[in-house]
C-alpha cells in the first residue's frame, strides 16, 4: 500500500527547472532511499513533500503529490497539519537552544498540549522511542546543546516523532556524524520503520542498502530507477544508475 | 630577520599602540573628570550632594537628587515608549517583512540616527511644545514632552541592533520549527526571539546610555526646572542638561559641583553596563561552539 504518491511533479526554483516529470510512489512503513549526486534534486523532493520548499519565494509546482490520497498543495491543506503529519530531520543535528525537554515538548505545544503530565509522557515515550530515554532520563533539563553530535540528531528525531507524525522525511541525517552515531542511528530507522513511512536522502551506498527496503535513484532532477534496493544495487536496469553506484561518476 | 618577520613586528606593535592610545585617552577624561569633581564631594559631602534637594549656586547649595531622578525619569518613560515599538518594527524587519520592502525601511531607519539632535530638539520645541500646551495644559516643557523626542531618537539605536541579532539566529532554528508545523509567530515568538535576547537586551541598555547621555535636544524641551516632578507634565532638569547649561559661567565650587554632576552620570552609566552584561551573561544563548 502506498503511503505517497507522486504524479509528474515539476519543480522550479525561478526558471531554475530542479525536478522534471518525477513519479514515484512511497510504500507504507517502509524506508524508501533516495541516492544520487549532490544537487540532482533529492532535498528539493522531500521538502516539496512537506511543503518546506513554499518558504522559498521563487518556488513553483506543476503535478501532484498525494499523500494518502489527498494532494498536499490543495488550496485547503492546512500547512501546519500537514507539517505534524510529514516530519522532517534535517542535516545538520538542529536542536533549539533550549532543554532536551523543551526541545522535545516544543511539537506538542505548539500544537496546544499544555498539561504538565501528558507533556511529560510523551516526552519521556518520544525519547524512549529514538532510543536516547537512557542517556539523558537524569539531565531532561540541561541545554541540549551539550549533548553530542549523535545524541541531537536523535533528539531531533525524538522531537519529530513526538507530533506522531504518519511520515518522517530525513535528509542525510548520518552526514555530520561519526560511524557509531550513524550505527546508532541505522538502528533507529530500522525500529522505527514498523510505525512509520521513512523516506531517506543519503549520499552513502551502504546506508541505502542497510536501511531501506526500496530506493529511487536521482539524476539532474529525473528519477533514472526506481526499484527494491536488492534489485537497484545487484541489477540496476539502467546504465547511468550502474554508473554511479558502481563510482564512475558522481 | 626576513621582511616578512617585520612586516608582522612593526604592524603587531602599531595594533597595539593604536588600541592603548585610544583606551588612555578614556583614562585621561575620567582622570580629568574625577579631578575636577571630587573636590566638590570633599566641600559640599558625598550624600548632601548626591541626595541634596536644593540645587542653587548663588547660596552655595549643590544637592543633585531632583536630577538624578529627572535623568532617570525621562529616559525610563522613553523606554517605555520605545521598546515595544522598536523590537516590534525590529522583528517586522527582520522577520516578517519581504525583501524590497526591508531594503527601503533599513536605510530609513538608518538615516533617522544620522539627524542631529538639535534638529529633534528644534523640531520638539516648535511643533511638540505647543502642541501638549495646547493639549494638556501648562507651559508644554515637560518630562513627557523630552521623553517623547528620546524616543524617536533611541529607536534607531534599538532598532538597528535587534534587528541584527534576530537575523544571526541561526536559519535551522526557523526550518525545525516549521518542520514542527509551527507558524511564523510561534516562531518568532519562542525560537527566535528568546535565542536573540542577549542582543536585544544589548540594544535596549545601548538605546537607553543614548537617552540618559542626549542632553542638546532634552535642553530645548524639558523646561530645565530643578524639581521632583509630580507628573509627567512637569518640567524637569537632567543631569546632562545641568553641566550644560551652567557651565558657561561657572567658577570655583560651582564649577566642581557641575563635574561632580558628571561624576553621577558617569556612575550611573556604568552601573547600567553592569546591569546588562549580567543580563547578558544569565541569559545568554548556547548555539553550540558560540554564543549569541
Amino acid at each position: 500500500m502506498n503511503k505517497i504518491e507522486v504524479e509528474d511533479l515539476n519543480v522550479y526554483f525561478g526558471d531554475n527547472h530542479v525536478l522534471k516529470d518525477v513519479n514515484i510512489e512511497i510504500p507504507k512503513n517502509n524506508v524508501t532511499a533516495l541516492i544520487g549526486p549532490s544537487g540532482c534534486g533529492k532535498s528539493t523532493f522531500i521538502r516539496t513533500v512537506n511543503r518546506m520548499n513554499d518558504l522559498i519565494p521563487s518556488f513553483r509546482h506543476e503535478g501532484n503529490v498525494l499523500l494518502d490520497g489527498v494532494d498536499v498543495y490543495n488550496h485547503k491543506m492546512d500547512v501546519v497539519d500537514l507539517r505534524k503529519k510529514v516530519g522532517m530531520v534535517f542535516q545538520k543535528p538542529n536542536p533549539f537552544p533550549k532543554s532536551i525537554f523543551e526541545n522535545v515538548a516544543y511539537g506538542l505545544r505548539i500544537h496546544g498540549i499544555n498539561d504538565n503530565d501528558s507533556l511529560s509522557a510523551r516526552v519521556e515515550e518520544a525519547l524512549r522511542s529514538a532510543a536516547l530515554w537512557d542517556e539523558v532520563e537524569d539531565k531532561l533539563e540541561n541545554s541540549a546543546m551539550g549533548l553530542s553530535g549523535g545524541q541531537q540528531q536523535r533528539l531531533c528525531i525524538a522531537r519529530t516523532i513526538a507530533n506522531n507524525p504518519k511520515v518522517i522525511l530525513m535528509d542525510e541525517p548520518c552526514s555530520a556524524l561519526d560511524p557509531i552515531s550513524t550505527t546508532k542511528i541505522e538502528d533507529l530507522i530500522h525500529k522505527l520503520k514498523r510505525d512509520y513511512t521513512i523516506i531517506i536522502v543519503t549520499h552513502n551506498m551502504q546506508q541505502a542498502t542497510r536501511v531501506s527496503k526500496y530506493t529511487s535513484f536521482f539524476l539532474n532532477g529525473e528519477i533514472i530507477e526506481s526499484n527494491l534496493t536488492d534489485k537497484i544495487f545487484i541489477d540496476p536496469q539502467n546504465k547511468k544508475t550502474e554508473d554511479y553506484i558502481t563510482g564512475r561518476f558522481g | 630577520m626576513d621582511k616578512n618577520r617585520i612586516n608582522e613586528f612593526l604592524i603587531e606593535k602599531g595594533l597595539f599602540i593604536t588600541a592603548i592610545f585610544s583606551i588612555m585617552v578614556i583614562f585621561v577624561i575620567i582622570l580629568f573628570i574625577l579631578m575636577e569633581g571630587l573636590p566638590a564631594f570633599e566641600e559640599y559631602g558625598f550624600f548632601n550632594f548626591l541626595f541634596g534637594l536644593a540645587w542653587s549656586p548663588n547660596h552655595g547649595e549643590y544637592g543633585v537628587f531632583a536630577m538624578i531622578i529627572g535623568s532617570l525619569c525621562v529616559t525610563l518613560l522613553s523606554l517605555l515608549m520605545a521598546v515595544p515599538l522598536s523590537l516590534l518594527c525590529a522583528i517586522f524587519m527582520a522577520e516578517v517583512a519581504p525583501n524590497n520592502i526591508r531594503k527601503i525601511l533599513k536605510p530609513v531607519v538608518e538615516t533617522l540616527s544620522g539627524i542631529p539632535s538639535v534638529v529633534y530638539g528644534f523640531f520638539g520645541l516648535i511643533v511638540l511644545v505647543p502642541f501638549l500646551r495646547e493639549s494638556f495644559g501648562g507651559t508644554g516643557f515637560s518630562m513627557f514632552a523630552a521623553s517623547l523626542i528620546l524616543t524617536v531618537m533611541v529607536l534607531p539605536t534599538i532598532i538597528s541592533i535587534s534587528q541584527d541579532s534576530l537575523r544571526a539566529v541561526p536559519h535551522e532554528y526557523r526550518e525545525a520549527s516549521f518542520g514542527l508545523g509551527a507558524t511564523n509567530w510561534q516562531t518568532i515568538k519562542n525560537i527566535v526571539f528568546p535565542a536573540a535576547l542577549p542582543g536585544i537586551v544589548t540594544a535596549i541598555i545601548l538605546g537607553m546610555g543614548r537617552a540618559i547621555g542626549e542632553t542638546l535636544a532634552v535642553i530645548m524641551v524639558v523646561g530645565n526646572v530643578v524639581q521632583i516632578p509630580s507628573s509627567i507634565f512637569d518640567p524637569v532638569r537632567t543631569l546632562t542638561a545641568n553641566i550644560a547649561i551652567e557651565m558657561g559661567y561657572a567658577t570655583g565650587l560651582h564649577y566642581n559641583a557641575l563635574f561632580g554632576t558628571a561624576i553621577v552620570l558617569f556612575l550611573i552609566i556604568m552601573i547600567l553596563l553592569l546591569v546588562a552584561n549580567y543580563i547578558r551573561y544569565k541569559y545568554k544563548v548556547d548555539i553550540g561552539g558560540g554564543y549569541l
